[in-house]
């Protein structure tokens, strides 16, 4: 299988890799690149392990081809935090207690961080749609989502 | 400052026991750092990949590896005549049976590993997955349990026809595993036949899945040169995967490093050894490179460890005012093609024998007898301790069928029926010491936190409406913390549990434990009984576990043991060290130990104020001015043998509306009131029963593993099994009583299975109750709408 030259961003650094086309996000992403934050858990779409943000969009990075992510922004849960520190959801999730295993973690915290903007003062309801994506066999939800009413108090007094 | 003022604050700065102090883990999880087993990666890795069986019950007749072999990158295929002469193509299970390793000769189950794939990378490997051709013949499958030992049932395990004596009893059948019985089943039939009241209630309890959302998986390494294996892998119990991999190897278990890297959730999943697991070590043996093997979620629902399975039937004899006199169970266990539960080796039925519950019963007798059938082996303990949550539902269900019958309300029969806390240390009748609990103050505490009697009117006005509101009412006792080693042990070894701790000169420490965290928290929490214990401050102390280099031997994490056991023996590992420190600060301050008295983190001088010494102050003359004689150093080990397991405890209400249009259950309201005894962290207990209340929702209203008459599994996606997300996951209420352990050094219980044990009988309660005023005294789970669109059919209701 001839093997394809793709080039895009990922957490602002350029990077340009050399895939098999059918190669998927994800594991070039956690294999070539090393970004391990980002991880893989049914494969099909469901459970939002993998997810990362593409050009502004949550993209579940296990059923997304990487050619598909030629000359695209990307951003993985090790491109939340910047040089002032941890990113305010990160901040909450360890605040209201809304990680145990940590397997989610990443894709939670990077759909959280992309649903905030979508969505800046969300109600519960309106979380509980906006985040289920994402599953979490831990935590019962219910300290996620105190996290990311948190995340928003704390992002509108910012 | 007064003293006080400054005894509160020394003592707030520790945060030790009983503070909610945050998890010292999420700093790597929330940053991505985490490190789990599919993120190792080494120089040279190569991927293994399974081929596994189309059928559930076919004979192998031939595997072509040629097509498969000839795939650039593909480095070895093995099958079962290549494990042989190793003897490796058979392995023991922790249930006293064996397993096959990869399909030899036969399969006994859908998926079953029939041949393992080792390639540079997981794509050529799925490719030569598919390349592998297997040429298999038919056999009649074998699905319902309750046929299993019928005259003509197709016998499923050749290898043991003739082998009538199995390794918890004697075999009346080919499919038959075992028979195993607690308590006097003349005394109790006795009963039954004088009672004035007797009910009867057979019930499923569904074959399920753990479904942690990391699957299991390994890195399997052996260096050639010096003959040492390293591997990596997703297992609640590292210390037990040495000791087996030592055995089945023939390395010296001095050879053998397990660790346990951070796991991606375990509920009962990670316990078991996995065909996986030994594959991916045998490949790395026989190339001397290093192999991963991670299976995906389709191989991880369909053959790595499901849990219950157990047809029951409940009967209890009691007088006309709802007083047990006798209790009798029976249970069917369909434990799929292998024996491969996870119990402890005495007890085929885990401790099903607790299914007295909360209640004073004077006699009972419990049957069960395990077969096999044409399914994944398996029947571990989803987040619950060895078959409690099956016990709890049993006697929970039985008890509501009870109070309906002579139309006393449940929560009434309950009380009239409680151990009394005078009683306690309780001893039930098939043999267990309940060491405490308060079941009457729980009880009320929760009736009057939801106004109990005010929705049992709410629920008479609507059922005058025609609306279907159900309130569900479990009041549930557990057996946690394995366990004394006269119990229990697994694979010989007693199931005690250690920590080792070491004070640094200035005062800091690491301590390890023969446990694993899987999302518990042990980071943090242990630390907690550290700090409190030697007024170390926690944020000081530095906790490891999984890697059987370092970490003194454990038996693991999973049945609520961790806090019970690994807990108890990180306090007695503590004092030991507080002993010692006593001695030096006696001698530094030139008095007797007698004079001296422990405050918060230093020791004082009796009736003498500003002599004292404090723990740090101590630690650094541990290393260099110790009394004479004295060795230095500040460590202690523990391994702790628990006298008697603990019986945390809960009182669960909920309230449901059911649509009767669609049948669709509403869950209005969750109340879970948990008593564990000593609370170290409040937050991460509230946490901990939230994921656990959740898992209880998923498999009451959800989730299962059904199969068709061919043996073929009907859902192992994420698309089919039933992961309640944000959307349909109830809100929870939790509150709490404290009745300490009586036994254990600090007093705790253990917490984070009993929301799975405790919620899963209260959904069905409330289902179950929303229907009573038809008749309908009980319902299996899953309780889907379209199951119980179809029960409101079946009673008329429009």
């Amino acid at each position: 299988m001839a093997k394809q030259a793709v080039s895009f961003k990922v957490n602002g650094k350029q990077v340009d890799v050399l895939v098999d086309p059918r190669e998927l996000l994800v594991h070039t992403l956690r294999e070539k690149l090393q970004l391990t934050g980002t991880h893989i858990g049914c494969e099909s779409t469901h459970c939002g392990v993998c997810t990362v943000d593409i050009n502004g969009e949550s993209i579940k990075s296990c059923t997304f081809l990487t050619v598909q992510a030629e000359g695209a922004e990307v951003t993985t849960v090790e491109g939340l935090a910047s040089a002032d520190g941890l990113h305010i959801v990160q901040q909450a999730f360890v605040e209201e207690h809304g990680l145990q295993c940590g397997f989610c973690t990443p894709g939670m915290l990077v759909r959280a961080a992309s649903f905030l903007k979508e969505n800046p003062n969300p109600t519960e309801e309106e979380i509980r749609w906006g985040m289920s994506g994402n599953l979490c066999r831990c935590t019962g939800y219910q300290n996620i989502i105190k996290a990311v009413q948190t995340a928003a108090r704390k992002m509108q007094e910012a | 400052m007064t003293e006080q003022m400054d005894k509160e604050t020394r003592e707030a700065a520790l945060e030790g026991m009983g503070c909610s102090r945050k998890r010292k883990e999420d700093a790597r999880f929330i940053q991505g750092k985490g490190r789990y087993t599919d993120d190792i990666q080494m120089a040279g890795m190569l991927f293994a990949d399974m081929v596994r069986s189309p059928y559930a019950h076919a004979r192998i007749k031939s595997i072509n590896k040629e097509k498969a072999l000839a795939l650039p990158g593909v480095h070895a295929v093995l099958t079962a005549d290549d494990l042989k002469p190793l003897n490796l193509h058979w392995m023991p299970t922790l249930a006293g049976d064996v397993q096959a390793v990869l399909a030899d000769e036969k399969v006994h189950f859908q998926y079953q590993e029939v041949a393992v794939v080792v390639a540079d990378d997981r794509y050529i490997a799925a490719d030569a997955v598919d390349l592998v051709e297997v040429e298999y013949e038919e056999l009649p499958v074998l699905v319902d349990a309750h046929k299993a030992m019928d005259a003509d049932a197709p016998v499923l395990r050749e290898d043991l026809v003739g082998k009538m004596q199995g390794a918890h009893s004697e075999r009346k059948h080919d499919n038959h595993i075992f028979n195993w019985q607690a308590g006097e089943k003349e005394a109790t039939d006795r009963v039954f036949d004088n009672a004035e009241v007797v009910v009867s209630q057979d019930m499923y309890y569904h074959r399920v899945h753990p479904c942690p959302l990391e699957t299991c998986g390994c890195v399997a390494s052996f260096d050639k040169v010096n003959g040492h294996l390293t591997v990596y892998l997703t297992s609640q119990a590292p210390h037990v995967v040495r000791t087996v991999v030592s055995m089945l190897s023939g390395l010296p278990e001095s050879k053998v490093r397990v660790v346990s890297p951070d796991i991606g959730g375990g509920f009962g999943n990670k316990v078991g050894i996995y065909p996986g697991y030994v594959t991916a070590i045998v490949a790395s043996i026989v190339l001397g490179v290093p192999v991963k093997w991670v299976e995906d979620r389709m191989e991880n629902i369909s053959t790595t460890a499901f849990a219950r399975d157990y047809h029951m039937t409940g009967e209890i004899a009691a007088d006309k005012d709802g007083i047990i006199k006798a209790l009798r169970v029976n249970v069917l266990a369909d434990h799929g093609a292998f024996d491969a539960c996870a119990d402890p080796s005495k007890f085929p039925a885990g401790l099903m024998h607790i299914c007295t519950g909360s209640y004073d019963v004077p006699v009972a007798h419990l049957n069960v007898d395990g077969v096999y059938t044409n399914k994944a082996p398996g029947g571990v303990a989803y987040r619950c301790s060895f078959r409690v949550t099956e016990a709890v539902y049993v006697i929970e269900r039985t008890m509501d069928v009870l109070a309906q019958k002579l139309g006393i309300d449940k929560a009434e029969i309950r009380r009239r029926n409680f151990i009394k806390s005078e009683q306690m240390p309780y001893k039930t009748c098939l043999g267990w010491e309940i060491d405490s609990g308060q079941y009457h103050m729980s009880l009320q505490k929760v009736l009057d936190a939801v106004d109990y009697d005010g929705l049992r009117r709410e629920q008479e006005e609507k059922r005058a409406k025609g609306e279907l509101m159900g309130i569900g009412l479990v009041t549930f006792t557990e057996i946690v913390g394995a366990g004394p080693s006269r119990n229990c042990d697994i694979l010989g070894i007693g199931m005690f549990d250690s920590a080792e701790i070491r004070v640094h000169p200035t005062g800091s420490a690491i301590a390890r434990m023969g446990t694993i965290t899987q999302g518990q928290g042990h980071q943090t929490t242990y630390a907690q009984i550290i700090a409190t214990e030697l007024g170390l401050p926690s944020e000081e102390i530095q906790i490891e576990e999984g890697d059987t280099d370092t970490a003194p031997y454990g038996l693991g994490t999973y049945g609520s043991r961790s806090t019970p056991v690994a807990g108890a023996a990180t306090a007695v590992a503590a004092r030991k060290i507080k002993a010692k420190a006593q001695k030096i600060a006696a001698h530094l301050l030139e008095v007797s130990e007698d004079d001296l008295e422990w405050e918060v983190d230093r020791f004082k001088v009796k009736g003498n104020p500003g002599q004292e010494k404090t723990m740090k102050e101590i630690a650094w003359a541990a290393y260099n001015n110790v009394p004479e004689g004295m060795e230095p150093g500040l460590e202690a080990v523990d391994y702790y043998d628990p006298p008697n397991f603990t019986y945390p405890y809960g009182i669960y209400l909920c309230v449901v509306d059911i649509d009767k249009a669609t049948g669709e259950t509403s869950v209005r309201r969750f109340y879970a009131l948990d008593d564990c005894g000593t609370r170290i962290n409040p937050m991460i207990i509230d946490g901990q029963i939230h994921g656990g209340l959740n898992e209880g929702f998923a498999v009451a209203m959800g989730q299962e593993l059904p199969y068709d008459e061919q043996g073929n599994l009907l859902g192992n996606t994420l698309m089919d099994y039933f992961l309640p997300t944000f959307v349909e996951t109830p809100k929870w209420e939790t509150d709490f009583t404290v009745t300490p352990s009586p036994h254990h050094p600090i007093g705790a219980k253990g917490v984070a299975e009993s929301p799975h044990v405790g919620s899963i009988p209260t959904f069905t309660s409330a289902i179950v109750d929303a229907f009573a005023h038809l008749g309908v005294t009980h319902l299996d789970m899953p309780h889907t709408a379209p199951r119980l669109w179809k029960t409101m059919q079946e009673l008329g209701v429009k």
